[in-house]
């Protein structure tokens, strides 16, 4: 028999089943943890904003939440591309689990913005451009939660899905540069953006961040924990999801197996 | 004549001879286009400001109406099947088919907007641009449109599902379309650039689009 390659090995249902068993306990302790020092540091250790006060505290949910909605869109489309060209079924498995927390993630972006913006701009909801690029993402996760359960089949849905998935990806750049503008100075491109009152990027910045460091630490830990939630919530619902097609397959196993004890008991 | 432009001429006939689907999307075009005033109310300063952007939703979501029917007709009958098997490749039919459904649907939108955006006190100005970022922008709807409607052939909530899935990637269209118009009405600046960006989104869904309704149509058949 061939042997197996290292990747081959860890994507194989079976040893995923067991890697994750004892990997999980320890990503769900530590994501607690982080989520316990990030909170701390978020609500007693960072100042408070002389402009925004206490309102600024909203900033360590937002902005991993925002985050972690793109990043969660980027591992569907991966694990899509990934069950459309290899057909390897937890590439399958993780993209449907992701769909569900990444749109969480999404809608919370978009609740705890709307709740930083009432006192700050003095309104839940502005048409701003990056908001709206958010709410697309949302609906784009939206669309694939209601594609996949829409089709009875579930092969075929875990298919089609993918498709909309990648076509998602693809279209990403164009929803995201004609809403917020696109600046390419050494091609001499500008876009202007289709209206805007968001605050520019201020983490990932070429020329570094734009924000105080009592500030920026506590957010990065934030960020680091609430990927670390996403990464555990994601590993047990990819559990949940294979123990749920065991069963399925299982179930209808006995189903033949009742059928032809029947049909042979008539003979 | 060759395989492509006889299935575009036998879907363009097939949606003529039905008969009942221009005649729908016109009418939803008009029947969205006569409710905008009677929810705002008649004041012609607005209506002619909001105008654009609302004759531009009008004519998504009439579109919409008939992606559906791209392809659902040919799949129930097993048409698509033979269409998958003949030499034409499968990629080029969808674009036939995408084609007719922008030729008999879109198409006529586009065409009677200055019609209906009188109901609207559209500037007369307005007019040419608006026609023309419509023809470009409805090229994106058809052949965007054919991916989800090919992608949802086996579900039953069919309708809903699609606008749904469809409207967040007509959203760089939209605001390309309306931009582009409203740059136009207001002088300073030139439309141009935004116009030659909806051109380039509408050229970018001619190649996606195919291929994408084509790798969908394969699942559906194995």
């Amino acid at each position: 028999m061939k042997k197996q390659s290292l990747i081959q090995k860890l994507t194989s249902p079976t040893i995923f089943m067991d890697t994750s068993k004892t990997i999980l306990p320890v990503l769900s302790f530590l994501a607690t943890g982080m989520l316990l020092v990030g909170m701390y540091l978020a609500l007693f250790v960072a100042p408070v904003d002389y402009q925004q006060g206490h309102t600024v505290k909203i900033m360590f949910l937002h902005v991993p939440s925002a985050w972690l909605g793109m990043m969660g869109y980027a591992l569907i489309a991966i694990s899509s591309f990934g069950y459309l060209v290899f057909r390897h079924p937890l590439a399958d498995v993780s993209a449907r689990s992701a769909a569900l927390i990444g749109a969480a993630f999404t809608l919370l972006a978009l609740i705890t913005g709307g709740l930083w913006g009432k006192p700050m701009w003095g309104t839940y909801w502005v048409w701003d451009a990056r908001l709206t690029s958010v709410l697309i993402l949302f609906f784009l996760y939206l669309g694939l939660i209601a594609l996949r359960s829409a089709i009875e089949d579930e092969c075929l849905a875990s298919k089609q899905t993918a498709i909309m998935a990648i076509i998602g990806v693809v279209i990403l750049p164009f929803i995201k540069i004609s809403v917020e503008g696109l600046s390419v100075p050494w091609l001499g491109i500008t876009l202007p953006s289709w209206n805007t009152l968001h605050q520019p990027p201020s983490v990932l910045r070429s020329d570094g961040p734009s924000i105080h460091s009592s500030i920026l630490i506590p957010l990065l830990v934030n960020a680091l924990a609430f990927t670390l939630l996403f990464f555990a919530m994601h590993m047990k619902a990819m559990r949940n999801e294979i123990k749920r097609r065991k069963i399925k397959s299982l179930a209808i196993a006995e189903i033949e197996r009742t059928r032809s004890q029947g049909t042979a008991a008539e003979e | 004549m060759n395989g492509f432009g006889l299935l575009l001429l036998r879907d363009i006939r097939l949606a003529l001879r039905e008969g009942g689907a221009i005649g729908i999307a016109l009418g939803f075009y008009l029947m969205v286009v006569a409710l905008i005033p009677i929810a705002v109310g008649p004041e012609l300063k607005i209506m002619g400001k909001i105008a654009p952007g609302i004759l531009w939703v009008a004519l998504l979501l009439s579109a919409l109406l008939s992606l559906g029917r791209i392809f659902k007709a040919d799949f129930e009958d097993g048409t698509l099947e033979i269409i998958a098997t003949s030499s034409l490749p499968l990629e080029l039919s969808a674009a036939a088919k995408s084609l007719a459904h922008w030729l008999t649907t879109s198409l006529p939108l586009a065409i009677v907007t200055p019609i209906v955006g009188a109901l609207l006190n559209l500037d007369i100005s307005a007019i040419p641009i608006i026609v023309l970022t419509m023809l470009v922008g409805t090229l994106a709807i058809s052949f965007f449109g054919s991916i989800v409607a090919a992608l949802t052939l086996q579900t039953q909530c069919g309708g809903v599902l699609i606008a749904v899935m469809v409207l967040p990637l007509y959203l760089p269209t939209l605001v390309y379309g309306t931009v582009t118009v409203s740059i136009a009405l207001t002088p300073p600046g030139s439309p141009w650039p935004s116009f030659l960006l909806l051109c380039a989104i509408s050229l970018a869904s001619i190649v996606i689009g195919p291929c994408a309704s084509a790798a969908a149509l394969r699942h559906h058949m194995q």
